[in-house]
Parts: C-alpha cells; structure tokens; sequence
C-alpha cells in the first residue's frame, strides 16, 4: 500500500488497482468544522483534478478533486452522516472514495509524504 | 489566504489575538481574527451557552456633540435633528439610556449603512449621541454624519478606543464584579462609567448574536488589560468573527453589503420597525416618497428566512426559485447554523412568496433543493427586556 498526495490536499492510498480518497488533515484543519459532504455515487467516473466531492465547512464551500482518473467504485456513507469524521480523522475513518484506477500511471506525478509536509510548509 | 499584515489595520486587541492563536483574515480592512483553535463550532455552541468575548473594534463607534452640552430635552432634539436628517426612526424621542437600531437612507431611501444610535442618561450629556457605524462603511458614514451637521455639532470617532461584546447566558454575572452599573441596564440601554480601573468606559446592554450580552467601549490602552480580565473568568472565550457571522445569522439579523445595501430599502429588508409612527406622517427622512408608498402599498420582493430542508448548506448568491421553478430570488447570507444544527439562511423573495412555510428550491450546484420560508430569528432570542 502507498500513499500519495496533491498540491491540493488530497491522499490517495492505493493496494493494486484500487486507491482510497479522502482530504488530508492539512487540509481538514484549515478547513474547520466540516457540516456538510457530497460525494459521488458509485460508477461514477472522475478525471484526475476534475470536480468529484463537495466538502463544506461553517463558513465556505470547497470542491474536492481526484487525484487520478477512476471509476467510483465506494462512497463513504459515513461521513455523509456524521461530516464531523472527516476533521476527527481526515486521513483515516473520513476516507471520501474508492476508485477504480484507469490510468495507474497517473500516480508517478503527486507527492510522497515527506514532498507534500514540505510543500504544507510553504502554505 | 491570509493578507500580508503590514497592510491592514490593527485593533487595539490584535496582539492579543495572535497571542491566543487567532486565524487571522482580512475583514473591513483589518486583520482580524475568523477562529480560535477551538474553531467555529466550538466558540459558536459556547457563546449560547456561556459568555463568549468578541472585538469588534474594527466597527466605527463615534460621538456627535453639540458645542455645548446639558440643556436637556431642547439639546436633544437638536442634536436628534441633525441625524434625523438621515434615518428615518424618531431619535429625538428616544427615552434617556435608550439606544436604538437604524438605517442611514439615501435620497431614494436605499440602505447606506445600518447603525446603533444612543441618547445618554446622564442630564448634562444631552446634546451628544452615541453613534456606532459598521466597520466597511465607516469612513463614508462619518463623512456623511459631519457633512449632514455642518458646524451645528462635531462628529468625533472614537478610533482611541476598542470596542468589546461580550456575549451569551453567563455574560451579565461575568460583567457584574467588573462593570456593576451594566447589570442594572436593559436591552438597548446604555450607561458611561468612570471606571477606578479601566478608565472612561460605556457599556450598551445589545449585541449581535441574540444572546443577553453588552458591547463596551474601552480606552485602547486598557483595552488588552480589559479583554484579559474577561478571558481569566473560565465561562468566558475568545470567539472569532466565522462564529459572529453563524451567531447573527440564526438571530436572523441583517449583515451589511450582504443582507441589506443600497438597492434595498427598509420595507424591502425587513425592516420596517425603524420606521417611527411620527416620522411617517412627518414624511421628512430621504426617501420618504417611496418608502411611504411601500408601505402602503408593499414592495416586490422582501427579505425572509429560508430553511434548507436537507443538509447542504446554501450560500450567498444561491437562486431561489418556486415550487414550480420560476426565479423568485437569491440568497444573501447562508451558512450552518450550529444551534439549529442545519442549515440557515436568509434573502429576498417576491413578496407573493414571503409568507411563512412557502415552499421553495434552492438551486445549488445544479440541483433544486428543498426549503421553505422561515421565521426569524431561527433560535429565540434571549435578551434582558
């Protein structure tokens, strides 16, 4: 299993074909107190940095991307329900997706752990 | 996101802010803080059920003073006359100690700015009125204030001081060691206080989050020494302005350049309250022709609580449209309303469509949400009458 992330604070945990999807907790901390997620229903397919969740806090409303191309294959109903998981463990039980990876290749272009703390600092 | 610092101006309490861990963000051209480290939340729950400590020093608290004070009820109403030139509420009647909200119209009776003016109690202090403007519009306000005045009466702004609300069910035994003449006062009261301590001190019993609570006005050089000793009382939090905004929109109260602006009347907004009995049949505040015929009359569209159904959130701009989907109108203000825990928000529907209970879809992001017309305030408000 690796992790991979975005400059616009997504993780991807991938074992084979399938990668799990959520915001990382970077990003759930700046995000505040989610109250609000939408996520894409199962079979849909998403473009890597195209639209594919919704995540809203008090104050605003943030588009999710993915970070590679897939079909859905899971949503988290969970965090539909209670929004608050995502802040309680973004990176963990507040997983957004599951995707289908169609173009693995997509992962040799985001971060590795220690390149997304680096580039965190810079934010 | 955050605006490089040297640019904005500073509160008298900013130091204190990035002391606690405030986020700090741009707002009205200050730096000022959205959220604590507890966040929204937390500071919004603990406001409705503590006391949770604002600043709001960004906003324009002033003073309009004749040359000369005490004369009693003829120096009020001269002075009253002067602002009476701009709003359309009866300030010359206002009772001694009694603040009032109201709106600063322009010639066609359009929304300049909505603002808390305030007859002192104190007999040799008539002829001056507390005047407190919001933080954006300040600059033009008191421009306007001074110019409307001429050289019958000084508008002096009160940018030495910092102005503190302290708000929310405990706020009033928290205040009572400190400041004891505020627990005598009522809603929409005010009292000015030679503090041994914290120096020349008014206090108005009012806020901005439905709760029970005051605003002060404390010199800026106590103003830290102040807040502080607020802050060592253990009911007491420093709450950020993301949670004021979730406050004040489950009051059902009006943000400006958002809810109300100078396309909108009061009678559109909502707010024809402010609109004295004696200034109607006076009919001499700007814009009087048209407001006096909307009243009469109605107007178009007029602001309303509208309840989400769902759980999305719908934000300022969101189309409204009616059950059968024409456009009847627009969000200016949404959010989360933690109390209600769901979405809240308010905007302006064609009247035909304004009552109560009238169901409504809220396009957002492409899709027709459920919602309805709701009563304001979406949480009881609990102040002192």
């Amino acid at each position: 299993m690796t992790i991979y992330y975005t400059s616009e604070h997504e993780w991807i945990s991938v074992e084979g074909d399938v990668g799990t999807v959520g915001i990382t907790a970077f990003a759930a901390e700046k995000l505040g107190d989610v109250v609000f997620v939408e996520l894409p229903g199962a079979g849909k397919q998403v473009k890597k940095e195209g639209d594919m969740a919704v995540v809203e806090s008090v104050k605003a409303a943030s588009d999710v991307y993915a970070p590679v191309s897939g079909d859905v294959l899971e949503a988290n109903a969970a965090i539909v329900d209670d929004p608050a998981k995502v802040n309680a463990d973004a990176e963990g039980e507040g997983w957004f997706v599951k995707l289908k990876l169609s173009n693995p290749g997509e992962l040799s272009g985001l971060m590795d752990r220690a390149a997304y703390e680096t580039f965190c600092a810079t934010q | 996101m955050t605006e490089p610092s040297s640019r904005l101006l500073k509160t008298p309490l900013h130091a204190l802010h990035v002391k606690l861990g405030g986020r700090m963000v741009e707002f009205g051209g200050y730096d000022m803080p959205i959220q604590y480290p507890e966040g929204i939340m937390a500071e919004h729950n603990w406001t409705r059920a503590h006391a949770g400590l604002f600043d709001v020093s960004h906003m324009g608290p002033s003073l309009l003073v004749l040359p000369e004070l005490g004369g009693g009820d003829e120096a009020h109403r001269k002075v009253s006359a002067i602002v009476e030139k701009l709003v359309p509420s009866d300030i010359a009647g206002l009772a001694p100690g009694k603040v009032q909200l109201t709106v600063l119209l322009n010639e066609t009776g359009g929304i300049i700015d909505d603002l808390m003016i305030g007859r002192p109690a104190d007999p040799a202090r008539q002829g001056m009125l507390y005047i407190v403007v919001n933080a954006g519009t300040k600059d033009n306000d008191f421009a306007l204030i001074q110019k409307t005045a001429g050289l019958d009466a000084e508008l002096r702004r009160a940018d030495d001081r910092a102005l503190i609300a302290l708000q929310g069910p405990e706020a009033e035994a928290v205040l009572a060691p400190i400041i004891p003449e505020a627990v005598a006062l009522t809603f929409m009261h005010f009292v000015r206080v030679e503090h041994p301590e914290f120096g020349r001190i008014i206090a108005t019993r009012c806020g901005y989050t439905g709760e029970d609570g005051f605003e002060i006005l404390v010199p800026a050089d106590k103003a830290e020494a102040f807040a502080e000793r607020l802050l060592s009382d253990a009911r007491v939090k420093p709450i950020g302005l993301g949670a004021r905004d979730s406050l004040r929109l489950e009051g059902g109260m009006c943000l400006y350049g958002h809810d109300i602006d100078t396309s909108k009347t009061p009678v559109a907004a909502s707010l024809s309250w402010m609109i004295s009995k004696a200034r109607r049949e006076r009919g001499d505040f700007p814009g009087a022709q048209r407001i006096l015929a909307e009243l009469k009359d109605g107007v178009p569209s007029k602001r309303v609580g509208i309840k989400p159904l769902g759980r999305a959130p719908a934000r300022e701009g969101t189309e409204v449209q009616s059950d059968d989907g024409q456009v009847v109108g627009v969000i200016t203000s949404g959010g989360f309303g933690p109390t209600v825990n769901g979405p809240v928000a308010q905007g302006y529907v064609d009247t035909s469509y304004a009552k109560v209970g009238t169901p409504l879809k809220l396009i957002v992001r492409g899709k027709a949400l459920d919602a309805e017309v709701a009563a304001m305030p979406f949480v009881p408000a609990k102040y002192k009458r």
